[in-house]
Formats: C-alpha cells, structure tokens, sequence
C-alpha cells in the first residue's frame, strides 16, 4: 500500500496501540471519536440513523446536481423542442451546424489523446524526477485554467499568430485550434495521474525488477495499468472541455463557417441572434454526443479497475 | 527505484512541451502586464472597478469551491465504494457541464432561475433574486467547475482499495473516524489537485458569467468580465494586469495545499514526491 | 461525508477574512442622494459613457446621480433585460435589439415616436486599414479585388457585422446593381473575408494582431481605436449605412434617468458624444463638427427596416447570407 497513508494503529481505538509519532496537525487522535459510545446508543436510533445517513449522501449529492446542472440541462431539452420535432431537425442539420460540429468533435477527440500521453509523460517525469525549478514547472500547469478564457486566447494568437515572434501563423488553422485547446485542457491530463502515479508503491516495481522484468516489461505491466483509469479519466475531462471550449479558441481559429468555425461558437452565434430553440437544440446534441463518449470511457475504466489484492 | 536511462530526455520533452505551450503564453501575460511599469499597473489594480472585481471573484470562489468540495469527495466516495444501478450513469453526469458550452450553461440557468424561468415566480414571490446578482454567479461557477474534484479524488480511492478502511472498522471505528483518519489523508493529494483545479476554473470562467450576472460594474462584474471589458475598450494594460491578478490568486492556492501536504510529511518523518 | 476539520478551519479563516474584506469594500461612500440610474449598454460607448455621466453630474439635474452601468453584446444585453436585468436606461446597437425589449413590455412599444425616432447618435460603416492605406482600398469594389483579404464579425453573433452587410448591399444597389447582382457580391465579399470574429471589439483585435487587409467596422470604433494610439488609417466609403443607435428609458425609470436621458439628446450631451467620434442625431450639432460626408448614405428603412432584413438575410437556416455561406463552404469544407 502506499507509503504514506497513515496505519490504523493511528485511529486510537481500544484494542490498536495509538503511535504517538503519528499525528499530523488535526491534533491528537487520542481525543476524537469518544463522545458517544456505541454501547450508550438505543439501537433503533442507530439503525434509523445508519440508514439515513447511507440514503443522505447519494440524496444530497443528486440535489446538488440536478440544482445546478440536471435542471438547466432539462430546461435547455425543453427549449430545444419548443417549437416542436421540425425545428430541432432543422437546427442540427443545418449544413452550418453539422460541420461545426464534426470539427469540434474530432478536434477535441485529437486533442485529448494527445494530452493524455503528454500528461502520462509530463506526470511521471513531476513524480518520478528531480531538477531544480520542478515546483514552479508544476505551478505553473494550472495556470492555463486561472487565465480568463479571453486572455489565453490574446496571448496566443499574440504568440502563434501572424506578429509571431516564432514566424509561425496558426491564426485560421485548425492547428490553431488544436494549439488551444491543447492549452486549456493540459491540467486535466497532468493532474488526473499525477495523484495517483505518487501513490503508487514502487515496491510492486522493484520485485518485479528484482524477479527479472526488464523495464520495459515494469512499465507495460506494473505501472501501466494502475495508471490508465487515471488517464482515461483524464482524456474524458479534456475531451469534455475541449468540446464545450469557446472563448480561447474562437480568437485563433477566426471563426470561418465550414473551416474553423467550432460548435461552441455556432451556438453563442445561435444565442445572440435570438435564435434560442436552434442554441439549445445544437448544444443538447453536442452533449449527448459526449455522454456518450464519456459513458464509454467510464465503462472502459471500470474494466481496468483492479480488484482489491494482497 | 532504478533511475532509467530515459528520464533525462524525457525531462527536457517534457520542458520543451510546457515551455511552448504553457510557460510561454503565461509568460507573456506577466510580461504586458508590467510593461509599462510598476507604478501603471499598480494604477490599473487599485482603480475601484478592479478592486470590486477582484473581491467578488475571491468571494464567488470561496463559495463555489468548498460546495463542489463537499460534492466531490461525496460523490467519489459513492462511486468508489457502492455499487449501485446507474452508478455508470451517475459517473458520466458529472463530467456533462464541461462538454457544455458555458453560455450555454448560463442560458440553461437563466431558464430554470430566470424571471420568465421554471423557479422564475416562486423566487420573485419569496424576493430571492438569483440571476443578475451574486447567488447567479456562485451558481454558475459551482456548475461549469463541478466534476474537477470528483475525477481527481475518485481515481486515487479506486486505487487504494477499502482494505485499510475495512480493517477499522472490524476495530470499531466508527464511518466518520474511518473517513477522517484512514481515508481523507490518503486522498489528500488527489483532493488538494482537485480543489486548485475548481478553484482555478471557477477564477477564470467568463461565459457562463457573463450571462448570468449582467455585468454591472461595481456590483455583478468578475475579474475576468472586467478584464474582458478592458480588452474590448482597447485598455489592454488592465486587462492584463487583471489576468496576474487571477493567476496570482489562482498560485496561491495551489501554494497553500501543496505547502500543507508537505508538511503533514514532513511531520511525520516521510518523504515527499 | 464531512470534511477534515483543518482544512475546515483553514478555509472558514479564509472566508471570515474575505467577508472582512467585503465589509471593508461595502463601507466604501454609497451612492449621494440625487437619485440612481442603472444603464444598460451595448460595448462599443463604454468610453463615450464614460465621459458623459462625468459631464451629467456637473449638470443641475445630474449632481449626485449614480450612474451603473453594464455593458456587453447588444443582443446578449436585449436578452438580459428582457429576464429581469434591471435597467432604467438601454442602449443598442441596433432598432431590432430595443423591438425585443419593447416585445418583453419593459420599454414603450412607442419608444420610436421621438423628435430623435428613438435614436440617440449616428455612425456609418467604415473601411479601417493599414496606416498609409497601403492595398489604395477606396471602394466596395475594392474589397473584393485579388489578394485583399477582409475582416468582418459573424454576421449571428454581432450586430455590426449585420450593418456592414447592409451597407455592402446597400452599397451595390446605390450603384445600379440588381438585387441578384449584389447578392453575388456578397459571396465575393465573404469569399474574401478571412476571419468572422463573434464581436466588433474582436475583429478590431483581429485586424490589430496583424490579420487582413482591412476592416468593416463603424466609424465610431474606428476613431476611438485610432485615439487610442492604434496603427489604423479611416477610410469614408462613397456609399455606406448610416447606422443609428436607439435608446429608451423604461417603464419603470426614476425621473433621474429620463433626466439622464433629456441630457443625452441634449445640445450638450450631444456634443460630448460628437466629441467621443459619434454622429450627434441633433442637426445642429452636428453641424458643428466635421465628420466626413460619403457620396451616398442610405438607411435600413430605405433596405426595408431590420425586421424583414434579418428574416431576410440572417435566418441561420433560409436567411441569404446562410445560403450564400453554404455555397462558399461546400467548395471550401474540404479546405
């Protein structure tokens, strides 16, 4: 197990010896958890207690989302159809529409298997490797997402735009594009195995290298796997994001329809020449589109989910 | 471990790739901000718009972020530790407000919340006011910052096993003791990079913002719509100076978790990665 | 399900010290006693607004008025007000934006039946290029010629790229031109057109990074971008839109905002918006100030008036310029 996890000698129980050495700044742990004994409670009231408590998670977390997202999601649904079957029809098969939407779905889909093998190499090397400057290279991959969405998308095109000081020109490419969004949705690669890949035990790596396993055979075998639910659930964050991307792609990409024009700016196009029902049929494909997407990488890392061992 | 011959090279990819792509752009950033020297953009900070700005986005942010927090760790909990029908469901839902477009999430909530929205007459009736003022924003940001917590936590309990937690609670341990002592340090990587990352999206995010607050100056306008203003009117040093203002805000966070978790380790004797 | 205490206490550190903040920022003077006035805007006037509520308060019936303001994409912000923005002046871009704030029964449906007809300043749709006009850009015909390359907003998501489109219709009609020919010319000229960047402020950052030979933008930007220090050269087409923002108090106004308005169309206000580089509507002032006169100036009511122009032109799905888009991109799409 991890080498850092603190052991349950640690809980202070009757029965465990608390290690004094142990205790981080919460306090001791000698003083916690002995208010109520259980032997003090009617067991009834524990009971109706257990169940409630069991059933006020997952009920409050429903709550949670569905006031913020499920709703507005049903809402937007409504929208869409509000003027009935012909005009959602419409809408997404408006030849505008429909190659807006190819663009950004294969983009983002590019652009999240590229970030996720990125993000798997950039996660080992902040892990695994030591070189001065290493805290503020991992500071700064956040920063990406601090940066309000106009600014990213000014900086870049200052940079990879025509006045580039590189003499490249990606303004109006789909290069540009990809450049943006492999910007915006880095974090989410590099962040979603570092956690993991630090708490994984090198001891597991070094017997198999002990038992002969080439390195190659070590990575392949050992630290592949326990990483790819990480990374699916890192690819699956990007690509959402990378679809829904809108305020630093738009500036770079120039926003020609059947070029570079992107779903995201479709719609807001959509939504500013009050043409709402079509916006929201547009955006409920977009997203459906994705959940599906998403579910399936869901259903993949789940196969991938090792079951409790030794 | 065996330090591979690899890692040499692969540092310096991984440099290249982050310096392009990240350092480069960041860089730039700080550079106009302060171009044309301290004093202006000490100016440009301390005009009154800034300011208010500044606070509303820090104040949204303190809010925003412990919900979704609470949401997150719950929600991972469930998914890693239950099985249930529709968990599958459940777990692709919370990735749903990224693939949305933010203006569309602030149109879906100007739905629901709106005055001619679903809530619309009832929160008139009880003078809530939700969109066009601070509770829309707080809400807009918690929803398009929603799944960052959940894919960071939920990945590190999947990959830690119930093993430990099971074994305190055959001692008796009661869930919450479980929770706070066994689980919670375990995670607490994985949460620390989930919570920058909420806090992050929720100090960068415009479009969503933008529709439901209204933008007034000096009452519903984030940094980032301040900062969007000041491009549009051709005061870029602002507009700069307020992106510096974010990432600052956005470094500091990560620097307090991050210096936290260091010295939980460094207390006890361990070393950190 | 709760979390650790530390971080717990930690952040509860952190929001008690914002709130303090807060308090800090919220004892700040409040507004005076003269009334308040919540303005809502389309973004171009920022600046010129800017000016006028400082040359209001120094007015009788502007001292100790506040003056908010929220501004942002025309249409968004018609939308904003039509949920519950609250407002006590608009204004638009463009007639269409203040007919829906009217069709949401917050402004007068009669807020047209002013000496002014409910506009509040002139502009005109210019050619913005290079210092120096380096590619002689001087006509419409211009803009279509080989190697120049044109930067304009998406016609759905701005409302200045509807009056450039206008303008270059109208342009071509003013020329002899039939209806069908300066349909054509619309496919050339967005054929041409580089980049459709979603706002009037994004396209000038456009053409401001480096891109294209020259903008569609309204003059009023124009000057403003070149007070601002700006590379850019105006250029008066012979034939272009006059582009005429309305404004309106509404319903439920305080007498300090139809005050706040009587200034704007004021001799006074008037001027100071011919200062900011807009057209006063008032004749007498603008006779005052030497804005270049095109050879021909035509209206959206001599087009046929926004309503049946945006069915017309901007359906996403049956409008003209979505045909005309699709045409061009049916031979572009693989490209």
């Amino acid at each position: 197990m991890s080498s850092v996890s603190p052991s349950v000698a640690d809980l202070g129980l009757p029965g465990g010896e608390p290690s004094s050495a142990q205790h981080g700044g919460q306090g001791s742990g000698r003083r916690w958890g002995r208010r109520h004994p259980p032997s003090a409670r009617p067991p009834a009231l524990t009971a109706a207690g257990a169940v409630a408590t069991k059933a006020a998670g997952p009920a409050l977390a429903v709550t949670y989302l569905s006031l913020l997202v499920l709703l507005p999601l049903a809402a937007l649904i409504s929208n869409a159809f509000s003027g009935g079957w012909s005009v959602f029809w419409n809408a997404i098969t408006a030849p505008q529409a429909v190659a807006a939407l190819e663009l950004t779905l294969a983009a983002s889909a590019i652009v999240a298997v590229i970030n996720s093998i990125a993000g798997m190499v950039i996660a080992w090397v902040l892990v695994r490797d030591d070189f001065r400057g290493k805290a503020l290279v991992s500071a700064v991959i956040d920063l990406p997402f601090a940066l309000p969405t106009v600014v990213a998308g000014l900086t870049l095109l200052a940079l990879y735009g025509v006045d580039s000081p590189f003499h490249v020109n990606l303004a109006g490419t789909r290069l540009g594009i990809g450049a943006a969004l492999l910007f915006v949705t880095l974090p989410f690669c590099v962040r979603s195995v570092q956690p993991v890949l630090a708490e994984l035990d090198t001891e597991i790596e070094e017997a198999a290298a002990s038992l002969g396993a080439n390195q190659r055979q070590v990575l392949w075998r050992v630290v592949l796997p326990s990483i790819v639910p990480a990374v699916l659930a890192g690819a699956g964050l990007a690509f959402a994001r990378a679809v829904g991307e809108f305020g630093s792609v738009v500036l770079i990409s120039n926003n020609i329809p059947f070029k570079t024009l992107v779903a995201s700016s479709y719609i807001y196009g959509l939504t500013q020449s009050d043409n709402l029902p079509q916006a929201s049929a547009v955006s409920i494909t977009l997203v459906a589109i994705a959940l599906i997407i998403l579910i399936a990488i869901g259903w993949v890392r789940r196969r991938f989910d090792i079951p409790e061992t030794i | 471990m065996k330090r591979s011959r690899w890692l040499l090279p692969l540092r310096y990819a991984v440099l290249v790739y982050l310096g392009l792509l990240v350092l480069l752009p960041v860089g730039t950033v700080f550079f106009r901000a302060f171009q044309h020297g301290l004093g202006t953009a000490w100016n440009a900070f301390t005009a009154p718009d800034a300011l208010h700005a500044l606070w509303l986005t820090l104040i949204v942010a303190a809010v925003a972020v412990p919900l979704n927090t609470a949401f997150g760790v719950g929600v991972s909990l469930i998914l890693a530790r239950h099985r249930f029908p529709g968990a599958w469901l459940l777990d692709a839902l919370v990735d749903i407000p990224l693939a949305i477009s933010p203006v569309v999430i602030g149109l879906g909530l100007i739905l629901v919340y709106g005055k001619t929205g679903w809530f619309g007459n009832w929160l008139a009736g009880e003078g809530i006011t939700v969109i066009f003022s601070v509770p829309g924003i707080v809400i807009a940001s918690a929803a398009v910052s929603l799944p960052y917590v959940v894919r960071e936590v939920l990945p590190v309990l999947q990959e830690i096993g119930t093993e430990q937690e099971q074994a305190a609670r055959t001692l008796g341990a009661r869930p919450l003791t479980v929770f706070r002592r066994i689980t919670l340090p375990n995670i607490r990587r994985g949460l620390a990079y989930g919570v920058t990352l909420t806090t992050a999206r929720v100090l960068g995010e415009f479009g969503a913002v933008a529709i439901v607050s209204g933008a007034i100056a000096g009452k519903t306008q984030t940094l980032t719509l301040f900062i969007s203003n000041a491009f549009d009117n051709l005061e870029p040093e602002s507009g700069y100076v307020g992106a510096v203002a974010l990432c600052i805000a956005a470094l500091l966070v990560l620097a307090a978790l991050t210096l936290s978790d260091r010295n939980r380790d460094a207390w006890h004797g361990k070393v950190s990665a | 399900m709760q979390r650790n205490s530390f971080l717990k206490a930690r952040r509860a550190t952190a929001v008690g010290g914002l709130a303090l903040a807060g308090l800090a920022f919220s004892a700040l003077p409040a507004g005076a006693s003269g009334g308040s006035v919540s303005l809502v805007a389309y973004s171009t006037p920022k600046p010129a607004y800017t000016a006028l509520t400082a040359a209001f308060a120094k007015t009788k019936a502007g001292s100790g008025v506040t003056v908010s303001s929220s501004f942002g994409p025309s249409g968004t912000q018609a939308t904003s007000v039509a949920d519950g923005l609250p407002a006590d002046v608009v204004n638009f871009s463009l007639s269409l934006d203040m007919d829906k704030v009217a069709k949401a029964g917050l402004v007068s449906s009669n807020w047209a039946k002013t000496p002014t007809k409910g506009m509040v300043t002139n502009s005109i749709v210019s050619f913005v290029v290079r210092p120096g006009n380096p590619k002689h850009i001087t006509t419409w015909a211009d803009l279509v010629k080989s190697g120049v390359s044109v930067i304009t907003p998406n016609v759905f998501s701005s409302g200045s790229a509807k009056w450039n489109i206008m303008a270059a219709y109208g342009a071509e009609l003013k020329l002899g031109k039939t209806p069908a020919q300066a349909q054509t010319y619309l496919g050339q000229l967005l054929h041409h057109t580089a980049a459709q960047p979603t706002s009037a402020s994004a396209a000038l950052q456009t053409f401001l990074s480096g891109q294209g030979d020259v903008l569609l933008d309204y003059e009023d930007d124009a000057l403003y971008a070149k007070k601002q220090g700006e590379a850019v050269s105006i250029v008066t087409p012979p034939q272009t839109i006059l582009i005429q923002n309305p404004i309106a108090v509404t319903k439920s106004a305080s007498p300090a905002a139809k005050a706040f308005v009587a200034y704007l169309l004021s001799p006074a206000g008037q001027t100071v918006w011919g200062q900011q580089g807009y057209r006063p509507v008032l004749a007498s002032v603008a006779s005052k100030f030497n804005f270049p006169q095109p050879k021909t100036l035509f209206t959206i009511d001599s087009l046929g008036g926004w309503t049946s122009i945006n069915k017309k032109f901007f359906d996403p799905e049956t409008g003209i310029v979505a045909k005309v888009e699709q045409q061009l991109g049916v031979s572009t799409a693989s490209g």
